[in-house]
């Protein structure tokens, strides 16, 4: 939320349209529709590592802004939203093998389907707060993986099912050049999605349920049904991306969603900002490059002089793991509020920079 | 025969063994500015926690308008239009000035979690103008328009009550109820509460409920005052009558300095 004094000199608002845009400036708007144009042409000059990246920095995106939305913005808190990934993921692919439902609308109903899982484990969630409904979703990671090795029918069982890459008119995106396209339109898509949701009515429903739910009670909003609706709309979110996930794979096996994919999850929305839509972003986009930097940095020390010891070439595979560690570490104790805070300090002290004082 | 807006009726409320409040009955006419004063712990909050829906009475009934809201759901009242303000401020901390007011305009709009994301698509961005529209009215009135765009936790003592005015006003209620609207507040800042509560009840038409400590405001802007003490209903009335009362003279006002001189004799 911009205050008055982030915009530039000259810059008035002569109508409320004009005053309740998304991004805080017209310069700032501008260059995320250039980011945006630019990140369309990479598929032409990147090689498929660095658009393999793009595309998990998408799907795990899409995933965290929903949990953002529950965490960040309500004040619920979700140690489920790996296995909710997952049964996107799974429901995505069952839904166009076992009905031949075409995969472009596979995806949002598995969002659909997934929102309405994650409303009933939600339902605790309108009547228990805090610990005690972290625990509760808790049981939910652990009943819906459960349900993943058992119900054959859905997932396959422990042999995993396979998912079809997206078709649309006879195109086949199973390529990473060309699912680069689906994964970018979705990402823009559902954040757009995000912050049209919070600058509305029920967007601003949610953040009085989490700054005071007693007001906001006596201000009209049913605490009840916002705090279920919080639950539905980020598992939605999760199933959007899950799907994506599935059918950028092309198979989806139990494994991967587990409570470390939940912690996960949580810990990008955590690094990148709660309550923070571009936070979030950047919060997995940090996630996601860290253990690639790490690994590259790790991999230099082979050529130092300690590449010779033992125990560390035995400890590189280690020392990487405990570098990802450290890192999120050192970011919780000196940048507790996230990356959003950091960027919005970075970018108030360029704006009076000369004069800082 | 005057039309009575708010019909209390004999409201019981127990915390365990603690009585809040016995036998509590009065009626607030429409348009009027009613006061409720007595000593700390005497129920006054309670009494507007049951208004507003917070607590249920286990006894008692309370009619708004002629429709019976004893047990209803705070955010089922809000629709009817009762609004309040609360003792130690209940804004939202995290939110800007205007978006803490739009949350009172909830409960008359209507794009939802589906139609509000589609904004340019739906009939969700004209709605949200139409009530910025209105709600910048109200910044316009409590003359806040300067902080529109501040976080609401950052703001002064003062400012937040105006602030939390300002939202309980959006919620378009027939009755408001302030709690404390001017605790810890200077004289000049006292003044200007004043005058806007006389003014959105002149005005607007909104019928105040009010808990006060200031005798000088309450006596001065409220056309009826009840008196409570350990959770009865002392007296109510005018507020001369009330102020020369025995018994609220020895409950709360306390005797001036002649008076004690003759009782010790």
């Amino acid at each position: 939320m911009s205050s008055l004094a982030m915009r530039p000199c000259g810059d008035f608002r002569t109508s409320y349209k004009a005053d309740n845009t998304i991004f805080e400036t017209k310069t700032i708007r501008l260059m995320t529709i250039a980011l945006i144009a630019i990140a369309c042409g990479a598929p032409l000059v990147l090689d498929g590592y660095f658009l393999t990246l793009f595309i998990q920095i998408s799907y795990l995106g899409i995933a965290a802004l929903g949990l953002n939305i529950l965490v960040g913005f309500t004040g619920q808190i979700s140690l489920g939203h790996g296995a909710f990934f997952g049964f996107g993921a799974f429901a995505s692919a069952w839904l166009n093998t076992s009905f031949q439902i075409p995969v472009v609308l596979c995806i949002p109903l598995a969002g659909f389907l997934t929102m309405a899982v994650g409303m009933m484990f939600g339902m605790p969630a309108a009547r228990i707060k805090g610990l005690y409904l972290a625990i509760a979703t808790l049981a939910a990671q652990f009943i819906i993986e459960d349900f993943f090795a058992r119900a054959e029918w859905f997932s396959g069982g422990s042999s995993g099912s396979m998912a079809a890459p997206v078709n649309l008119f006879g195109f086949e995106f199973d390529t990473d050049q060309s699912f680069y396209y689906i994964a970018l339109f979705a990402l823009v898509f559902m954040y757009i999605w995000g912050c049209n949701l919070m600058r509305s009515r029920d967007g601003r429903a949610f953040v009085a349920v989490r700054d005071h739910y007693l007001s906001a009670e006596i201000m009209g909003v049913k605490l009840n049904k916002y705090r279920l609706l919080s639950f539905g709309i980020s598992s939605f979110y999760a199933g959007i991306g899950g799907a994506l996930y599935a059918h950028y794979l092309g198979y989806v096996s139990a494994e991967g969603f587990t409570i470390l994919m939940s912690i996960q999850f949580l810990a990008m929305v955590i690094i990148g900002g709660l309550g923070s839509i571009k936070g979030t972003l950047m919060g997995v986009v940090f996630m996601v490059l860290l253990p690639e930097m790490l690994e590259s940095i790790v991999g230099l020390m082979k050529y130092t002089d300690w590449g010779n010891i033992p125990m560390v070439t035995d400890g590189l595979a280690y020392i990487k793991e405990m570098a990802i560690g450290l890192v999120i570490i050192l970011f919780l104790i000196f940048e507790p509020e996230g990356l959003a805070h950091r960027w919005a300090q970075i970018k108030n002290y360029w704006k009076f920079y000369p004069f800082a004082y | 025969m005057v039309d009575k807006i708010l019909k209390v009726e004999q409201i019981s409320l127990a915390f365990g063994g603690v009585k809040a409040l016995t036998d509590v009955s009065f009626e607030v006419e429409k348009g009027s500015v009613f006061s409720i004063i007595g000593p700390n712990g005497a129920g006054k909050t309670s009494m507007l926690n049951c208004i507003s829906g917070r607590y249920r009475p286990y006894e008692g009934s309370i009619h708004f308008d002629d429709q019976e809201v004893t047990h209803m759901r705070p955010n089922d009242r809000a629709d009817l239009g009762i609004g309040r303000t609360f003792q130690n401020l209940a804004l939202f901390g995290h939110m800007s000035v205007l978006d803490n007011i739009m949350v009172g305009r909830h409960h008359q709009m209507k794009n939802n979690w589906l139609t509000g994301p589609l904004y340019w698509a739906s009939p969700a961005q004209k709605e949200e103008l139409k009530h910025r529209r209105q709600v910048e009215e109200i910044i316009d009135f409590l003359d806040i328009s300067h902080v529109r765009k501040s976080i609401a936790g950052t703001l002064s003592y003062g400012l937040r009550k105006r602030v939390e005015l300002a939202r309980a006003i959006a919620l378009n209620p027939k009755l408001i109820l302030l709690d404390e609207p001017m605790a810890g507040m200077n004289l000049e800042e006292k003044e200007d509460m004043a005058r806007y509560i006389l003014d959105l009840n002149e005005e607007f038409g909104i019928t105040v409920v009010m808990i006060e400590h200031d005798m000088g405001v309450v006596m001065d802007i409220s056309h009826e005052v009840m008196v409570l003490d350990f959770g009865k209903k002392l007296v109510s009335g005018l507020p001369d009558e009330v102020m020369a009362n025995e018994h609220v003279r020895q409950a709360y006002l306390g005797l001036d300095d002649n008076e004690q001189l003759q009782e010790v004799g």
